[in-house]
């Protein structure tokens, strides 16, 4: 049972919130344009990060707003929570501030 | 009242223990009564009357004692009460007593005295290690056979088989520290944290705080004795405000982030129901520190027949009596490789037991406690091993004699002392469970010869510290100070600036070096005549340890499953050690090679019910029910789950079969008038500026243009270019739009929506809101019933002009506020009303009082189903299953060529998505028009005697139709649009049915019925 940080409402209980995988995963702005390969890439293709990696959560039983997590998928620590639209940080530097 | 007589008159100076000899308790053993007092548990309740056979064990039903004093007991098992209230596997050495206890030993029959069970003893042979897997596994075909029976024999207690009549609770709690056991080094940290203000949670297993404290005579903190000390401590936490004590409470399970699960005992020690009280709590902690002072474990000695009654942990004896006031022996004999078995020869000795001897592991024991004992005359075996025990139901005696050097075997011959009890200490393992369930690193202490914690996971969450014995830690005095910096620590971490207070002086009996045999040397090897038990529990032996590294069993996970050795309700904790030890030196190499098994939740057994809470029942999962459900309960209606809703599914009269039901509903919806509750239905209110462009975005098909007052049909997919949901939907203005979705589909569509809308197209104004529970839907269709929508309708012209197919108008029906769609899910004329939900019975009853004369029915979804497939209209997730696209369906009108997106747009044209031989919609009629093919059937186009056959595709829909006087039928089935006309086979268990293709429509070809 992980505690995730809402960007909106602050950290929750995971039994709240609902997974959404790799983060920044954009949809391409003109799908016509897009070779069979890259549709491909967009519908399935996602890394499976060991370590720190940007996922999507969406606060499903609060208040239903997507946002994306640094998480390190083993040992679930996590770095960072931010909303949709705003960059991803810079992940070698927030957990580089960690070791330090 | 029966008489205790092993039950000790409090002593001069050391007193009585812990129990209260004012209040005596009644209680009953395998149907026999005895009594015990107040504080006592079963365990030393039975020991004061000398009943020290309390279990047969599992494989072998060999008689069994009591090893332990608490959760790691692996022998007393105990099924408590009655009916469904009865408990198996419970350890008597952690039930409290209360007065009219009924207590029952298990895994015997027909007593435990005379166990006919015990015959697997003698045939030993027939049981090494992974017996399962060998004994039985010859010939194969008998193996269900095999199981059945070793499935009776084995097993521990029984489950009850009716619910669970008792209540259980669930409490939230975020704690700035939660401290894990009570003993010197967990008070010792609430004290100090506590003092800061800090919101502090203390949680212990047992009745009573103090953990070993309570056991020990020769404790002297700040010079008074150990209990005194903690009756202290635990009257200034009570004290404070923001102090938690929570005794009876098992903390069992370490989950990520500092989440951790407790279960509490609120009545289980009282023996009776409560008003208004749970059974148990389950206690959901998310703590900011965690303060692990969880204690130690104390390990068994391996030796032959150690498992006789009355073989038992040196802490055990020592704890029930000095805290119990019971000597479980009256001539112990103590076995040693430590100096702290020198204190339960101590306490024994001033008790007035005679101790038969100590017989000490170490060649040159020396120190005070060494001094003490020599001085009180006993007798000190030094260098000495048992080399076996002797006795039945209960221990009589021990071979003893000298050891060579190493330890390894025995330099003189055996020599017999008479004993009634044998009290081991193999040396302690701090309980490093939760530490690791958090994922922490052990490591292996070479001084202590145990695990001890080493790195932490997570240091975000990690346990704060681990303190006292479960660190490693063995003086008290080290314990109560690191207890202090811990609390104090972890107080700190969450903001406090308090100063550390001072440690209490603490005065202790001090310990020298000890010696570690892993399997006690003896005048006969291993697994010859008699037995070494490693796992008390699963009668695993040394011997069968020795087999499974021999058979080549490297890794310790396979070998604890092939052995069971760490297994059952106890989970190895007496075990684990000794198991790796002497795997390890099988193997030939050390103890961190082997490493541990996995330690996982709980740490100790945990009803079921306290993780349900009050989340079962009616309370499980939330029944959804429309308005009118009243109404169609008072009319027989039979129901059906779709998602949480419950639907009427058909509504017999009097004597109707299910099928003579709906032919009948299915008829008169259509030539009379039909009506259907369609409540149901998901609706989503869209509203803002940008509502119309973002419908023509998730539909396929155009939505700009639709003017106000007017519906259309729209078809969801994904980005893959899959469908994954229809409905109509309404413009209601120019910036608002009422959707309909499917009943099952209402949260995952409006989820996929809001993904849409924040996540790609955060720039759009709209604003999506569930409105499934603010409408009752009323949909009446058939011959008649426009003329019974205008009898309750003055304010809406209901002409085909005014009123066309596919619009929404507001009025009045019944007196009531409606908006009243001309859509129709049937292919009759049909008027969907839909009013506030308050007035869904209202207006259900007004419609059925004046449709009586027009012969109003009632349909329900079966017949629902039948009348949309007449007409050929699809259900999502009947006619689709998440890989079917609107071309297979045949439904190329509803996808728009012009615009230049919409989710799935793209999809749609990968290449395997336009295959001429993909899956399509068609539909099936058989050769006999009563037959009705079973769903899900698969179609072929060759029939072979016997699969393999190349399926072709599978029926999605088939029902009889009473409107078309057959069976009809649709598919999806390959290349399927290009079929119509053939003739394919469906073959079915004993017969094949011939099936033509046809056109999924098979009522009512030209739809011209839809308007009247």
């Amino acid at each position: 049972m992980q505690l995730i940080p809402c960007p909106w409402c602050g950290p929750r209980d995971d039994a709240e919130f609902h997974y959404g995988a790799e983060a920044h995963v954009v949809r391409p702005a003109v799908p016509a344009d897009c070779s069979d390969a890259e549709w491909e890439a967009y519908l399935y293709l996602r890394r499976n990060t060991k370590g720190p990696f940007a996922e999507r959560w969406m606060h499903t039983n609060g208040c239903r707003r997507w946002f994306n997590v640094i998480r390190d998928t083993y040992t679930h620590e996590i770095f960072a929570s931010y909303k949709p639209g705003e960059p991803m940080p810079d992940i070698a530097q927030l957990t580089a501030k960690k070791d330090a | 009242m029966s008489r205790q007589p092993n039950r000790i008159a409090p002593h001069a100076t050391l007193g009585g223990g812990r129990i209260d000899r004012s209040r005596p308790l009644g209680f009953r053993f395998d149907g026999k009564s005895y009594t015990g007092y107040a504080g006592d548990t079963l365990a030393s309740a039975l020991l004061a009357n000398d009943v020290h056979l309390v279990g047969r064990s599992f494989k072998y039903h060999r008689p069994r004692g009591i090893l332990g004093l608490g959760a790691e007991e692996p022998n007393a098992l105990i099924q408590l009460a009655r009916g469904n209230r009865s408990e198996p596997n419970l350890r008597a050495t952690q039930i409290e007593l209360f007065d009219g206890l009924d207590a029952s030993s298990q895994n015997r029959w027909p007593c435990l005295k005379y166990d006919v069970g015990a015959v697997n003893s003698t045939l030993h042979r027939l049981f090494p290690a992974g017996f399962y897997y060998k004994t039985f596994m010859w010939p194969a075909s008998m193996w269900l056979t095999y199981e059945e029976v070793i499935r009776n024999a084995a097993g521990l207690g029984k489950a009850p088989e009716g619910p669970d009549p008792d209540r259980y609770e669930h409490m939230h709690t975020h704690p700035d520290v939660l401290i894990v056991g009570a003993g010197p080094a967990g008070l010792a940290a609430a004290l100090a944290a506590g003092r800061t203000g800090a919101r502090v949670v203390l949680a212990d297993e047992q009745a009573e705080f103090g953990g070993s404290l309570l056991s020990e005579d020769d404790v002297f903190i700040d010079g008074k004795p150990g209990p005194d000390w903690v009756a202290e401590v635990v009257a200034e936490l009570a004290s404070m405000p923001e102090v938690t004590l929570l005794p009876r409470t098992c903390v069992h399970a370490y989950l990520d982030h500092n989440y951790l699960l407790a279960a509490e005992r609120v009545t289980d020690h009282i023996g009776a129901v409560i008003p208004n009280t749970p059974r148990q709590r389950l206690w959901k902690i998310r703590a900011k520190q965690v303060v692990l002072a969880a204690g130690t474990l104390e390990r068994p000695l391996v030796f032959r027949d150690n498992d006789r009654p009355g073989v038992m942990l040196s802490t055990a004896a020592r704890g029930y009596a000095v805290r119990y006031g019971v000597t479980a022996g009256r001539k112990p004999l103590i076995v040693t490789g430590h100096d702290d078995g020198y204190r339960t020869a101590l306490a024994y000795a001033a008790r007035g037991a005679q101790v038969a001897a100590i017989v000490d592991l170490r060649p040159e024991p020396s120190g005070p406690l060494v001094d003490a004992a020599r001085e009180k005359g006993i007798d000190i075996l030094a260098g000495h091993s048992v080399a076996g025990a002797h006795g039945g139901h209960r221990v009589e005696g021990v071979d003893v004699a000298e050891m060579t050097t190493d330890g390894s075997g025995l330099a003189k011959v055996t020599r017999r002392i008479g004993c009634d009890l044998v009290a081991m200490c193999g040396g302690f393992n701090p309980t490093v469970h939760l530490f690791s369930q958090s994922r922490g690193k052990l490591r292996w202490d070479a001084e202590l010869d145990a695990f001890v914690p080493a790195t932490v996971h997570d240091p975000k969450h990690a346990p704060q510290a681990s303190v006292g014995g479960c660190a490693g830690t063995m003086t008290i005095a080290q314990a109560v100070k690191d207890g202090i910096k811990a609390g104090l620590d972890a107080a700190r971490a969450t903001g406090s600036t308090a100063r550390q207070p001072a440690a209490p002086k603490v005065d202790e009996p001090g310990m020298g070096e000890h010696r570690t045999v892993w399997v006690l040397p003896s005048d006969k090897p291993v697994g010859h005549k008699g037995k070494h038990f490693v796992d008390f529990q699963n009668d695993v032996t040394a011997a069968d340890l020795n087999l499974a590294a021999r058979e080549g069993y490297r890794s310790i996970e396979h070998v604890k499953r092939y052995t069971t050795t760490g297994m059952g309700t106890d989970q190895g904790k007496t075990s684990n050690v000794n198991a790796l030890a002497i795997v390890a030196a099988t193997l030939g190499t050390d103890i961190p090679a082997v490493g541990t098994t996995t330690f996982r939740p709980p740490y100790t057994p945990t009803t079921i019910g306290a993780y349900g809470g009050r989340n079962i029942g009616k309370l499980f999962d939330p029944v959804r029910t429309t308005a009118a459900d009243p109404w169609h309960k008072a009319h027989g209606a039979k129901f059906e789950h779709v998602g949480q809703w419950m639907r009427p599914w058909y509504y017999p009269k009097a004597g109707e079969t299910m099928r003579q039901a709906v032919d009948r509903e299915c008829m008169a919806a259509r030539n009379a008038v039909g009506i259907l509750d369609a409540s149901t239905l998901g609706k989503i209110d869209v509203r803002g500026k940008d509502s119309a462009e973002f419908l023509n975005r998730v539909y396929t098909n155009a939505w700009l243009k639709l003017g106000i007052g007017k519906c259309r049909y729209g078809l969801m997919l994904n980005d893959a270019g899959f469908v994954i949901d229809d409905g109509v939907t309404t413009r209601l203005a120019d910036d608002r739009f009422h959707m309909t979705t499917t009943t099952g589909g209402a949260a995952r569509v409006l989820s996929h929506l809001e993904e849409h809308l924040q996540t790609e197209w955060p720039d759009l104004e709209v604003y999506l809101t569930s409105v499934t529970e603010q409408w009752s839907v009323a949909s009446i269709c058939g011959a008649k019933c426009r003329e019974l929508l205008a009898e309750l309708c003055d304010d809406i012209d209901l002409s085909n002009d005014a009123f066309p197919f596919m619009a929404m108008k507001e009025g009045t029906v019944a007196g009531i506020p409606a908006r009243v769609y001309r859509i129709s899910f049937t292919g009759e004329l049909s008027f969907e009303i839909n009013v506030p939900r308050r007035y869904g019975m209202a207006l259900w009853e007004a419609l059925m009082a004046a449709g009586e004369k027009h012969g109003i029915t009632p349909y329900g979804t079966e017949a629902m189903h039948v009348l949309r497939a007449e007409r050929g209209f699809i259900i999502v997730g009947q006619e689709t299953d998440g890989s079917v696209t609107p071309f297979d369906l045949a439904m190329d009108w509803i996808v728009s060529k012009t615009k230049t997106d919409f989710i799935g747009k793209r999809g749609l044209f990968r290449p395997d998505l336009m295959l001429p031989d993909r899956k399509q919609l068609v539909g099936l009629l058989t050769e006999n028009p009563n037959e009705v093919l079973p769903e899900g059937a698969q179609i072929v186009e060759e029939v072979k005697p016997q699969p393999p056959m190349v399926m072709l595709g599978h029926v999605t829909s088939s029902y009889y139709s009473a409107n078309c006087g057959r069976s009809i039928a649709m598919a999806l089935v390959k290349g399927g649009h290009g079929r119509k006309g053939d003739t394919l086979s469906v073959p079915l268990a004993g017969k094949t049915i011939k099936v033509t293709v046809t056109d999924p429509v098979f009522f009512d070809l030209e739809g011209s019925r839809r308007d009247g």
